[in-house]
Protein backbone atom coordinates (compact mmCIF):
# COMPACT_ATOMS: atom_id res chain seq x y z
CA UNK A 1 0.00 0.00 0.00
CA UNK A 2 1.66 3.49 -1.39
CA UNK A 3 0.51 6.82 -2.03
CA UNK A 4 2.30 8.85 -4.91
CA UNK A 5 1.53 12.04 -3.44
CA UNK A 6 2.64 13.89 -6.78
CA UNK A 7 1.77 12.93 -10.13
CA UNK A 8 0.11 14.20 -12.50
CA UNK A 9 -2.94 12.13 -14.31
CA UNK A 10 -4.28 14.69 -16.36
CA UNK A 11 -1.24 13.83 -18.18
CA UNK A 12 -1.63 9.55 -18.08
CA UNK A 13 -3.44 6.70 -19.37
CA UNK A 14 -6.49 5.04 -17.72
CA UNK A 15 -3.99 1.60 -18.01
CA UNK A 16 -1.82 3.88 -15.58
CA UNK A 17 -4.63 4.20 -13.07
CA UNK A 18 -5.19 0.44 -13.50
CA UNK A 19 -1.18 -0.36 -12.90
CA UNK A 20 -0.93 1.73 -10.20
CA UNK A 21 -4.02 -0.12 -8.37
CA UNK A 22 -2.55 -3.00 -9.02
CA UNK A 23 1.07 -2.13 -7.06
CA UNK A 24 -1.00 -1.19 -4.40
CA UNK A 25 -1.52 2.47 -4.74
CA UNK A 26 -4.95 3.99 -2.54
CA UNK A 27 -4.55 7.76 -2.84
CA UNK A 28 -2.65 10.38 -5.26
CA UNK A 29 -2.37 14.30 -5.65
CA UNK A 30 -2.05 16.28 -8.48
CA UNK A 31 -1.04 19.45 -8.55
CA UNK A 32 -2.00 22.14 -11.04
CA UNK A 33 1.50 22.52 -13.13
CA UNK A 34 2.35 23.09 -16.91
CA UNK A 35 0.96 21.02 -19.59
CA UNK A 36 3.45 20.79 -21.87
CA UNK A 37 2.18 23.98 -23.90
CA UNK A 38 1.09 27.41 -22.91
CA UNK A 39 -2.62 28.09 -22.10
CA UNK A 40 -4.13 30.87 -23.99
CA UNK A 41 -6.62 32.53 -21.52
CA UNK A 42 -7.22 32.49 -18.10
CA UNK A 43 -10.73 30.51 -19.10
CA UNK A 44 -8.31 27.66 -20.20
CA UNK A 45 -7.13 27.34 -16.69
CA UNK A 46 -10.34 27.64 -14.99
CA UNK A 47 -11.12 24.40 -17.50
CA UNK A 48 -8.01 22.54 -16.24
CA UNK A 49 -8.68 23.57 -12.55
CA UNK A 50 -12.46 21.81 -12.90
CA UNK A 51 -10.62 18.88 -14.46
CA UNK A 52 -8.64 18.58 -11.55
CA UNK A 53 -11.64 18.84 -9.32
CA UNK A 54 -14.26 16.95 -11.28
CA UNK A 55 -13.23 14.93 -13.76
CA UNK A 56 -9.62 13.11 -12.25
CA UNK A 57 -11.23 11.85 -9.24
CA UNK A 58 -14.18 10.08 -10.79
CA UNK A 59 -11.45 8.67 -13.16
CA UNK A 60 -9.45 7.29 -10.09
CA UNK A 61 -12.15 6.41 -8.01
CA UNK A 62 -12.99 3.34 -10.45
CA UNK A 63 -9.95 2.24 -9.49
CA UNK A 64 -10.23 2.66 -5.70
CA UNK A 65 -7.66 5.24 -5.84
CA UNK A 66 -8.30 8.63 -3.65
CA UNK A 67 -7.33 11.21 -6.12
CA UNK A 68 -6.56 15.28 -4.75
CA UNK A 69 -5.74 18.45 -6.23
CA UNK A 70 -3.25 21.45 -5.79
CA UNK A 71 -4.06 24.63 -7.42
CA UNK A 72 -2.19 27.28 -8.61
CA UNK A 73 -0.64 29.12 -11.93
CA UNK A 74 2.73 27.11 -12.82
CA UNK A 75 5.74 29.59 -12.47
CA UNK A 76 6.11 28.88 -16.64
CA UNK A 77 3.15 29.88 -17.35
CA UNK A 78 3.62 33.09 -14.38
CA UNK A 79 5.86 35.15 -17.01
CA UNK A 80 3.10 37.71 -17.37
CA UNK A 81 2.38 39.55 -13.59
CA UNK A 82 -1.43 40.67 -15.44
CA UNK A 83 -2.26 37.04 -17.02
CA UNK A 84 -1.21 35.50 -13.84
CA UNK A 85 -3.24 37.47 -11.33
CA UNK A 86 -5.67 36.98 -13.21
CA UNK A 87 -5.82 33.40 -12.77
CA UNK A 88 -4.37 33.66 -9.08
CA UNK A 89 -7.88 35.39 -8.62
CA UNK A 90 -9.58 32.18 -8.87
CA UNK A 91 -7.62 30.22 -6.81
CA UNK A 92 -10.17 30.93 -3.13
CA UNK A 93 -13.14 29.29 -4.80
CA UNK A 94 -11.28 25.93 -5.62
CA UNK A 95 -9.65 25.83 -2.74
CA UNK A 96 -13.00 25.30 -0.63
CA UNK A 97 -13.72 21.91 -3.61
CA UNK A 98 -13.87 18.75 -1.59
CA UNK A 99 -10.50 16.99 -2.97
CA UNK A 100 -8.32 20.31 -2.73
CA UNK A 101 -5.33 20.21 -0.45
CA UNK A 102 -3.42 23.71 -0.67
CA UNK A 103 -1.69 25.93 -2.84
CA UNK A 104 0.47 23.88 -5.75
CA UNK A 105 3.00 23.48 -7.61
CA UNK A 106 4.02 26.78 -6.97
CA UNK A 107 7.70 28.17 -7.18
CA UNK A 108 9.93 29.30 -9.85
CA UNK A 109 11.31 27.49 -13.06
CA UNK A 110 14.27 29.93 -14.58
CA UNK A 111 14.36 32.05 -11.16
CA UNK A 112 12.94 35.52 -12.85
CA UNK A 113 11.89 38.30 -11.08
CA UNK A 114 7.91 37.66 -12.27
CA UNK A 115 8.33 33.98 -10.94
CA UNK A 116 9.55 35.52 -7.77
CA UNK A 117 6.46 38.22 -7.28
CA UNK A 118 3.70 35.63 -8.21
CA UNK A 119 5.50 33.00 -6.03
CA UNK A 120 4.95 35.65 -2.82
CA UNK A 121 1.38 35.99 -4.26
CA UNK A 122 0.39 32.44 -4.22
CA UNK A 123 2.17 32.43 -0.55
CA UNK A 124 0.15 35.55 1.13
CA UNK A 125 -3.26 33.20 -1.06
CA UNK A 126 -2.37 30.07 1.15
CA UNK A 127 -1.76 31.98 4.71
CA UNK A 128 -5.12 33.96 4.14
CA UNK A 129 -7.00 30.61 3.77
CA UNK A 130 -4.80 28.66 5.84
CA UNK A 131 -3.72 25.99 3.23
CA UNK A 132 -1.20 23.58 2.52
CA UNK A 133 1.53 24.39 0.62
CA UNK A 134 3.37 22.64 -2.25
CA UNK A 135 6.68 24.01 -3.85
CA UNK A 136 8.43 23.48 -6.99
CA UNK A 137 11.67 23.73 -7.19
CA UNK A 138 13.47 24.41 -10.89
CA UNK A 139 15.39 22.00 -13.12
CA UNK A 140 18.64 21.09 -13.52
CA UNK A 141 21.14 24.33 -13.27
CA UNK A 142 18.51 26.77 -11.76
CA UNK A 143 17.65 24.40 -8.82
CA UNK A 144 20.60 25.53 -6.24
CA UNK A 145 19.63 29.01 -6.95
CA UNK A 146 15.99 28.63 -6.76
CA UNK A 147 15.56 26.63 -3.88
CA UNK A 148 17.70 29.44 -2.18
CA UNK A 149 15.45 31.78 -3.58
CA UNK A 150 11.81 30.20 -2.55
CA UNK A 151 13.57 29.58 1.26
CA UNK A 152 14.14 32.81 1.72
CA UNK A 153 10.98 34.20 0.26
CA UNK A 154 9.28 32.01 2.96
CA UNK A 155 11.27 32.98 5.27
CA UNK A 156 10.52 36.69 4.38
CA UNK A 157 6.77 36.08 4.55
CA UNK A 158 6.60 34.29 7.59
CA UNK A 159 2.92 33.35 7.75
CA UNK A 160 2.94 30.06 7.18
CA UNK A 161 3.89 27.27 9.42
CA UNK A 162 7.30 25.39 8.36
CA UNK A 163 5.67 22.06 8.79
CA UNK A 164 2.50 22.96 6.03
CA UNK A 165 4.73 23.41 3.53
CA UNK A 166 6.54 21.11 1.51
CA UNK A 167 9.37 21.51 -0.68
CA UNK A 168 9.18 19.23 -3.76
CA UNK A 169 12.39 17.77 -6.38
CA UNK A 170 15.01 18.34 -3.47
CA UNK A 171 18.56 16.54 -4.29
CA UNK A 172 21.70 16.16 -2.53
CA UNK A 173 22.76 19.47 -2.92
CA UNK A 174 18.99 21.24 -1.61
CA UNK A 175 18.01 18.18 0.93
CA UNK A 176 19.44 19.82 4.01
CA UNK A 177 18.71 23.63 3.84
CA UNK A 178 15.02 22.70 3.40
CA UNK A 179 15.00 20.02 5.99
CA UNK A 180 17.05 22.46 8.35
CA UNK A 181 14.46 25.02 8.03
CA UNK A 182 11.64 22.78 9.07
CA UNK A 183 9.68 22.57 5.87
CA UNK A 184 9.45 18.89 4.46
CA UNK A 185 10.74 17.84 1.43
CA UNK A 186 9.78 15.61 -1.27
CA UNK A 187 11.92 13.67 -3.65
CA UNK A 188 11.26 13.00 -7.23
CA UNK A 189 12.01 9.98 -8.84
CA UNK A 190 12.60 10.73 -12.79
CA UNK A 191 14.49 8.32 -15.02
CA UNK A 192 17.19 11.10 -16.42
CA UNK A 193 16.84 14.12 -14.32
CA UNK A 194 15.78 14.83 -10.59
CA UNK A 195 16.67 11.45 -8.75
CA UNK A 196 17.15 7.86 -9.37
CA UNK A 197 15.69 5.46 -6.58
CA UNK A 198 19.00 4.62 -5.56
CA UNK A 199 20.02 8.26 -5.12
CA UNK A 200 16.59 8.89 -2.93
CA UNK A 201 18.13 5.87 -0.58
CA UNK A 202 21.14 7.21 -0.24
CA UNK A 203 19.60 10.80 0.78
CA UNK A 204 17.29 8.69 2.65
CA UNK A 205 20.07 7.05 4.78
CA UNK A 206 21.88 10.11 5.02
CA UNK A 207 19.35 12.26 6.17
CA UNK A 208 17.05 10.12 7.68
CA UNK A 209 13.03 9.78 6.90
CA UNK A 210 11.84 12.53 8.97
CA UNK A 211 9.54 15.12 6.76
CA UNK A 212 10.51 13.44 3.78
CA UNK A 213 8.51 11.98 0.67
CA UNK A 214 8.95 10.08 -2.61
CA UNK A 215 6.81 11.34 -5.80
CA UNK A 216 6.67 9.49 -9.43
CA UNK A 217 5.56 13.24 -10.89
CA UNK A 218 4.91 10.68 -13.61
CA UNK A 219 3.90 13.53 -16.59
CA UNK A 220 3.49 13.78 -20.14
CA UNK A 221 7.38 13.87 -20.32
CA UNK A 222 9.66 10.97 -19.76
CA UNK A 223 9.27 9.79 -15.93
CA UNK A 224 7.00 6.18 -14.63
CA UNK A 225 3.93 6.35 -12.76
CA UNK A 226 5.31 3.45 -11.54
CA UNK A 227 8.29 5.06 -9.77
CA UNK A 228 7.33 4.53 -5.99
CA UNK A 229 6.60 1.35 -6.03
CA UNK A 230 9.82 0.62 -7.87
CA UNK A 231 11.70 2.51 -4.84
CA UNK A 232 10.03 -0.03 -2.74
CA UNK A 233 11.73 -2.23 -4.21
CA UNK A 234 15.26 -0.38 -4.33
CA UNK A 235 15.26 -0.01 -0.56
CA UNK A 236 14.44 -3.33 0.05
CA UNK A 237 16.98 -4.62 -2.24
CA UNK A 238 19.13 -2.29 -0.10
CA UNK A 239 18.16 -3.90 3.67
CA UNK A 240 15.81 -1.34 4.88
CA UNK A 241 12.99 -2.78 7.26
CA UNK A 242 9.28 -2.82 5.96
CA UNK A 243 8.65 0.09 8.89
CA UNK A 244 11.03 2.36 7.36
CA UNK A 245 9.49 1.18 3.77
CA UNK A 246 6.20 2.10 4.55
CA UNK A 247 6.52 5.15 6.91
CA UNK A 248 8.63 6.73 3.53
CA UNK A 249 5.88 5.86 1.15
CA UNK A 250 2.53 5.88 3.01
CA UNK A 251 3.07 7.41 6.61
CA UNK A 252 4.93 10.60 6.01
CA UNK A 253 2.59 11.66 2.58
CA UNK A 254 -0.59 10.99 4.97
CA UNK A 255 0.95 12.96 8.01
CA UNK A 256 1.63 15.80 6.05
CA UNK A 257 -1.59 15.90 3.55
CA UNK A 258 -3.58 15.27 6.40
CA UNK A 259 -3.08 18.52 7.75
CA UNK A 260 -5.71 19.61 5.27
CA UNK A 261 -9.05 17.84 6.70
CA UNK A 262 -9.91 17.40 3.11
CA UNK A 263 -7.43 14.43 2.63
CA UNK A 264 -8.22 10.59 2.32
CA UNK A 265 -6.64 7.54 1.80
CA UNK A 266 -10.25 5.51 0.99
CA UNK A 267 -11.94 6.67 -2.47
CA UNK A 268 -15.54 7.74 -3.05
CA UNK A 269 -17.35 5.05 -4.47
CA UNK A 270 -17.32 4.94 -8.33
CA UNK A 271 -19.69 6.74 -10.49
CA UNK A 272 -20.77 7.02 -14.09
CA UNK A 273 -20.57 10.41 -15.31
CA UNK B 1 16.36 5.43 10.06
CA UNK B 2 14.29 8.04 11.04
CA UNK B 3 17.02 9.89 12.00
CA UNK B 4 20.61 9.73 10.13
CA UNK B 5 22.18 6.26 9.90
CA UNK B 6 25.86 6.28 10.10
CA UNK B 7 26.10 3.52 7.75
CA UNK B 8 23.79 2.12 5.25
CA UNK B 9 22.34 -1.48 6.20
CA UNK B 10 24.55 -3.75 3.86
CA UNK B 11 28.15 -3.48 3.72
CA UNK B 12 30.63 -2.45 0.99
CA UNK B 13 30.70 -5.91 -0.88
CA UNK B 14 27.21 -6.52 -0.80
CA UNK B 15 26.27 -2.85 -2.11
CA UNK B 16 29.11 -3.67 -4.93
CA UNK B 17 27.31 -6.99 -5.75
CA UNK B 18 24.47 -4.73 -6.40
CA UNK B 19 25.74 -1.80 -8.02
CA UNK B 20 28.36 -2.62 -9.59
CA UNK B 21 27.15 -3.94 -13.04
CA UNK B 22 24.51 -0.88 -13.38
CA UNK B 23 27.72 1.31 -12.52
CA UNK B 24 29.34 -0.89 -15.12
CA UNK B 25 27.16 0.18 -18.10
CA UNK B 26 26.90 3.81 -16.64
CA UNK B 27 30.74 3.94 -17.35
CA UNK B 28 31.00 2.71 -20.48
CA UNK B 29 27.54 4.86 -21.60
CA UNK B 30 29.85 8.21 -20.70
CA UNK B 31 32.83 6.59 -22.62
CA UNK B 32 30.94 5.34 -25.84
CA UNK B 33 28.89 9.27 -25.95
CA UNK B 34 32.70 10.93 -25.66
CA UNK B 35 34.22 8.35 -28.46
CA UNK B 36 30.61 9.39 -30.25
CA UNK B 37 31.73 13.22 -29.91
CA UNK B 38 35.00 12.70 -30.96
CA UNK B 39 33.88 10.76 -34.01
CA UNK B 40 31.66 13.54 -35.04
CA UNK B 41 34.53 16.32 -34.47
CA UNK B 42 35.51 18.43 -37.23
CA UNK B 43 39.16 20.25 -36.75
CA UNK B 44 37.68 23.72 -36.08
CA UNK B 45 34.87 22.31 -33.99
CA UNK B 46 34.96 24.51 -30.75
CA UNK B 47 34.31 23.20 -26.95
CA UNK B 48 30.59 23.01 -25.43
CA UNK B 49 30.24 24.15 -21.91
CA UNK B 50 27.94 20.75 -21.30
CA UNK B 51 31.20 18.63 -22.10
CA UNK B 52 33.29 20.68 -20.36
CA UNK B 53 30.94 20.12 -17.29
CA UNK B 54 30.76 16.39 -17.74
CA UNK B 55 34.63 16.24 -17.78
CA UNK B 56 34.81 18.30 -14.30
CA UNK B 57 32.00 16.08 -12.92
CA UNK B 58 34.23 13.43 -13.99
CA UNK B 59 36.99 14.56 -11.83
CA UNK B 60 35.33 15.08 -8.87
CA UNK B 61 33.37 11.51 -9.29
CA UNK B 62 36.83 10.05 -9.07
CA UNK B 63 39.16 11.70 -6.01
CA UNK B 64 38.55 10.15 -2.86
CA UNK B 65 36.35 12.17 -0.77
CA UNK B 66 32.54 12.07 0.35
CA UNK B 67 29.45 13.61 -1.23
CA UNK B 68 30.63 13.24 -4.59
CA UNK B 69 27.30 13.75 -5.96
CA UNK B 70 26.17 17.17 -4.04
CA UNK B 71 29.85 18.68 -5.58
CA UNK B 72 28.78 18.00 -9.14
CA UNK B 73 25.52 18.97 -8.45
CA UNK B 74 26.85 22.56 -7.00
CA UNK B 75 29.77 22.43 -9.92
CA UNK B 76 27.26 22.23 -12.61
CA UNK B 77 24.58 25.37 -10.75
CA UNK B 78 23.88 28.66 -11.81
CA UNK B 79 26.34 30.72 -8.89
CA UNK B 80 24.81 33.66 -9.11
CA UNK B 81 22.39 34.93 -5.90
CA UNK B 82 19.39 37.31 -7.69
CA UNK B 83 16.44 36.86 -9.76
CA UNK B 84 17.26 37.49 -13.32
CA UNK B 85 15.34 40.15 -14.90
CA UNK B 86 13.61 38.13 -16.90
CA UNK B 87 13.56 34.11 -18.67
CA UNK B 88 15.54 33.60 -21.46
CA UNK B 89 13.17 30.10 -22.13
CA UNK B 90 11.43 27.66 -20.27
CA UNK B 91 14.16 25.10 -20.25
CA UNK B 92 16.99 24.67 -18.36
CA UNK B 93 20.25 23.42 -19.83
CA UNK B 94 21.70 20.70 -17.09
CA UNK B 95 24.74 23.11 -16.76
CA UNK B 96 25.83 26.35 -16.12
CA UNK B 97 28.30 28.30 -18.88
CA UNK B 98 30.13 30.14 -16.30
CA UNK B 99 31.02 27.20 -13.98
CA UNK B 100 33.05 25.02 -15.94
CA UNK B 101 34.62 27.01 -18.75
Amino acid sequence: MYIDPHIHMVSRTTDDYARMAAAGCVAVTEPAFWAGFDRSSAAGFHDYFRQLTESEPRRAAAYGIAHHAWICINPKEAQDHGFAREVMSMIPDFLSRPNVLGVGEIGLNRNCKTELAVFEEHLEIAAQHNSLVLIHTPHLEDKLKGTRLILDAITAHGKINPQRILVDHVEEHTVRMVLERGLWAGMTLYPDTKCTAARAVDIMEMHGTERIWINSAGDWGHSDPLAVPKAVVSMRARGHTAADIHKISFENPRAFLSQSGNFSVVAPRPTIS
Amino acid sequence: MTTPADKPPLDRKMLIDLGFIDARAKVLDIAAFLDRLDRAASVNTSTDFRIDAIRAALAIALENSPARAERILQLWSDPTTEPVERSDGKAARGAHPTRTT
